[in-house]
């Protein structure tokens, strides 16, 4: 990519080695990183920025609230894949990302984030609209800048975006001061990136490999836990040739939904504390356990004195800090998930015999499925999930927040492809489900896109339905309206003795009139007859939608691996 | 167990606030914290005393500080044959009968007189942690006034530059 050759919506790229402002170089480079869309919002610290962008025409996102912004750029980063780029000003702006940058953080979404900040002499004077955003974040980025000198500006943005992409993605903010973004300088983005201290290992060490691909041969119960990390690797071709060459069943984290197909005869569903009963008793009673680019969450471990007690543990990770932090592991496999599958589809090794370990994975599945009551009138979220599934024949770009409506959609909602799932896992952050979905909407223009959202959630970032007023995006937004936070609900029914602090809602907006006020067009469905057909009318629609629905309260989900205890200690594992 | 880590890091600003940071948030107990400049300008040196529970606490403070994008280079050398020094200011109560008896004590130790006060003097010591300590102990019974310790600094012994190459923090690397 050349100068001058990539246009910029109309407008040229401007020639290397000319001076130009540090707003003019922020958005000379972020062209050169293939951005195509920023989500922002301006304000007094980013004016030179924002007057840049308006003068190049590049494509931004306005969003109503800056937190809605940078999760817009995490579901743009997650189905892109590629860094989500987000631009706020000083202060509060900045600390309005803060939850956001913290969520892909601990999800390892690349993010670029550009702050602005006071003018240079007035940093430390708490300044009109200042704050430390370099201390805020820094445990929450995965590195951070702040600009000093106009001429380092472009070298930190070619850094930043290198950082946030490589290795284990995450966010890398750079905190732009006022008169940086103003002050003139010469512009040279044609530099290699130089980091001694950051050097992630990508290619795995190749007696590892044997060693894992040996320890496969000798298995007699194995089982594959694929996370995230396949996806971020774009692995998912290799994990879906080592899976079906090697015959390992396979069972999926949260995030991790979608790396291997979920209609596959060898997959066992989500693990973790609401994971299918075949999926953590595979874990519980393997002899090799294979975790490919998934960390070991307490979520996803249980009990960690209980885990995976009988397995030999071997852990694939880019970030050789997740080896052994929380399971003890004894094959450990530095490197790409993508080099590393590369590497043992390559590996001749004698396939192992896993005849009684599969009838065993059988018959579990066929004793234990997932299982909800159907009875009464009431609309129950679990065939909701299944019929968005149905409808949306499993191609769907998915998005939820936290709770409830998160694990239904995690658990029925069966996910047969790569980058289709875009959910908040290690953080849980309500309000995530949203606005990600109108992120994911501009990473993906063609694919369906269906945000599956509480309805407690959806109030945290409801305003962003003006994006979709404004640019017409065919987001749809499909409540499981149980007018409470369903999850606190769930917990303090099994665990506090059914004293419902604080989590029923004593009152709800009409949520139809309220996308109506954004001219979107509504529907309120209660009963499951009518459920069918008009989530067909309204995934048909052409434009943004939102679909109130109804759903059984006190449902809760299950089967569930309570606090402290271990995968073999599941409840509500039949009717 | 107490473990003597060394690392070079990049000498910007706020890279002792992130190690620091990084400390604190996941945890790890430090004894002591010591950094400078070295003989390339644009790298400091920090030098920690680390206390901590088993073999995996201790891969876990490398990994992670390793993680650092400032972070040059880690190694844990407490099992290297090493120099490790440190600086320690003594102001102890000294009428002017007992002079006498601590400068003798303070010779054995090669500790100097800093400064010299009506009713005190300030001795400086150098050397390992246990010499260190050693003086602090003898100098007690007389009153230590204000006591300044800088912590920790080391490296390896006749240690060139190629020889500290790879970390061992893991395995596979």
């Amino acid at each position: 990519m050349g100068p001058k050759t990539k246009e910029m919506q109309g407008r040229e790229l401007k020639d290397e080695n000319q001076e130009m402002t540090g707003a003019s170089m922020l958005i000379q480079a972020l062209a050169r990183e293939d951005v195509d869309v920023i989500f922002g919002y301006p304000g007094g610290a980013n004016l030179s920025t924002y007057d840049e962008i308006y003068r190049t025409g590049m494509h931004h996102v306005l969003a109503r609230h800056e937190q809605g912004a940078v999760h817009a750029a995490e579901g743009y980063a997650r189905v892109a894949g590629k860094p989500g780029v987000c631009i706020v000003t000083s202060g509060p702006g900045a600390t309005n990302v803060v939850t956001g940058i913290a969520d892909a953080m601990i999800d390892s979404l690349p993010l670029v984030v550009i702050t602005g900040q006071v003018a240079t002499n007035a940093i430390g004077t708490d300044a009109f609209q200042e704050a430390d955003v370099i201390g805020v974040t820094m445990p929450i980025t995965k590195h951070n800048f702040q600009a000093r000198e106009v001429e380092d500006l472009p070298r930190m943005i070619k850094e930043a975006f290198h950082i946030a992409a490589t290795g284990r993605p995450g966010p890398v903010l750079i905190d732009l001061p006022k008169d940086i973004a103003a002050a003139s300088g010469f512009f040279n983005y044609n530099q290699s990136v130089d980091l001694p201290g950051y050097q992630p290992t990508v290619i795995p060490n190749k007696l590892q490999i044997k060693k894992l691909a040996d320890a496969v041969t000798e298995a007699k119960k194995p089982v594959v836990l694929t996370g995230a990390g396949i996806l971020h690797a774009h692995a998912s071709e290799e994990l879906f040739e080592y899976i079906t060459k090697q015959q390992l069943p396979a069972a999926s984290t949260l995030l991790g939904l979608g790396a291997f197909p979920g209609n596959h005869e060898l997959f066992l569903g989500m693990v973790g504390m609401h994971g299918t009963y075949t999926g953590n008793m595979a874990l519980h009673e393997a002899d090799l356990l294979i975790s490919i680019g998934a960390r070991f969450d307490d979520r996803v471990t249980g009990a960690l004195k209980h885990f995976a007690p009988n397995a030999k543990v071997a852990h694939i990770d880019i970030d050789p800090a997740e080896i052994g932090k929380n399971v003890e592991t004894h094959i450990p496999v530095v490197g790409d998930a993508k080099e590393a599958l590369r590497m043992l589809n390559e590996y001749d090794g004698t396939p192992g015999d896993f005849t009684e370990w599969k009838k065993q994975l059988a018959e579990w599945q066929e004793e234990y499925p997932l299982w909800y009551r159907e009875e009464g009138d009431s609309l129950k979220p679990q065939r909701l999930m299944e019929m968005i599934y149905e409808e949306t024949k499993g191609e769907a770009v998915v998005t939820t927040d936290v709770g409830q409506h998160q694990m239904w959609a995690a658990q029925y909602y069966k996910f047969d492809n790569p980058d289709c799932w875009v959910t908040s896992g290690g953080l849980g952050t309500m309000g995530f489900g949203f606005p990600s979905a109108i992120g994911a909407q501009f990473a993906a223009p063609d694919r369906q896109v269906v945000a599956v959202l509480g309805d407690a959630g959806f109030q945290m970032t409801a305003q962003e339905m003006s994006i979709l007023q404004e640019l017409n995006l065919p987001v749809k937004i499909i409540l499981v309206n149980n007018a409470a936070l369903g999850m606190v609900r769930q917990w303090q029914e099994l665990f506090y003795d059914q004293r419902y602090s604080n989590s029923i809602f004593p009152i709800q907006p009409d949520f139809v009139k309220m996308a109506e006020a954004y001219n979107i067009k509504g529907w309120k469905i209660d009963n499951p007859e009518e459920m069918q057909a008009v989530l067909r009318e309204a995934l048909d629609y052409e434009g943004p939608v939102l679909l109130d629905c109804r759903v059984e309260k006190e449902e809760n989900v299950y089967p569930m691996i309570a606090p402290g205890k271990g995968h073999h200690e599941m409840e509500g594992i039949k009717p | 167990m107490k473990r003597t880590i060394i690392a070079t890091v990049n000498n910007n600003s706020g890279v002792m606030n992130r190690i620091t940071g990084l400390f604190a948030r996941r945890q790890f107990n430090i004894d002591s914290i010591t950094v400078g400049m070295t003989e390339n300008p644009s790298v400091s040196r920090m030098t920690f005393v680390v206390n901590v529970d088993n073999q995996r606490g201790l891969d876990q403070v490398i990994k992670q500080l390793n993680k650092q994008v400032d972070v040059l280079k880690v190694r844990d050398i407490t099992d290297d044959s090493i120099v490790a020094r440190e600086l320690a200011l003594i102001k102890v109560v000294a009428a002017p009968q007992h002079r006498g008896e601590i400068s003798a004590l303070a010779e054995p130790f090669r500790a100097s007189v800093v400064d010299v006060g009506r009713e005190s003097v300030t001795l400086q010591v150098t050397g390992d942690q246990q010499k260190v300590e050693a003086l602090i102990d003898l100098l007690k019974p007389y009153g230590i006034k204000e006591l300044a310790r800088t912590g920790i600094t080391a490296f390896k012994r006749g240690a060139t530059k190629s020889d500290f190459e790879t970390p061992k923090y893991s395995i596979i690397n």
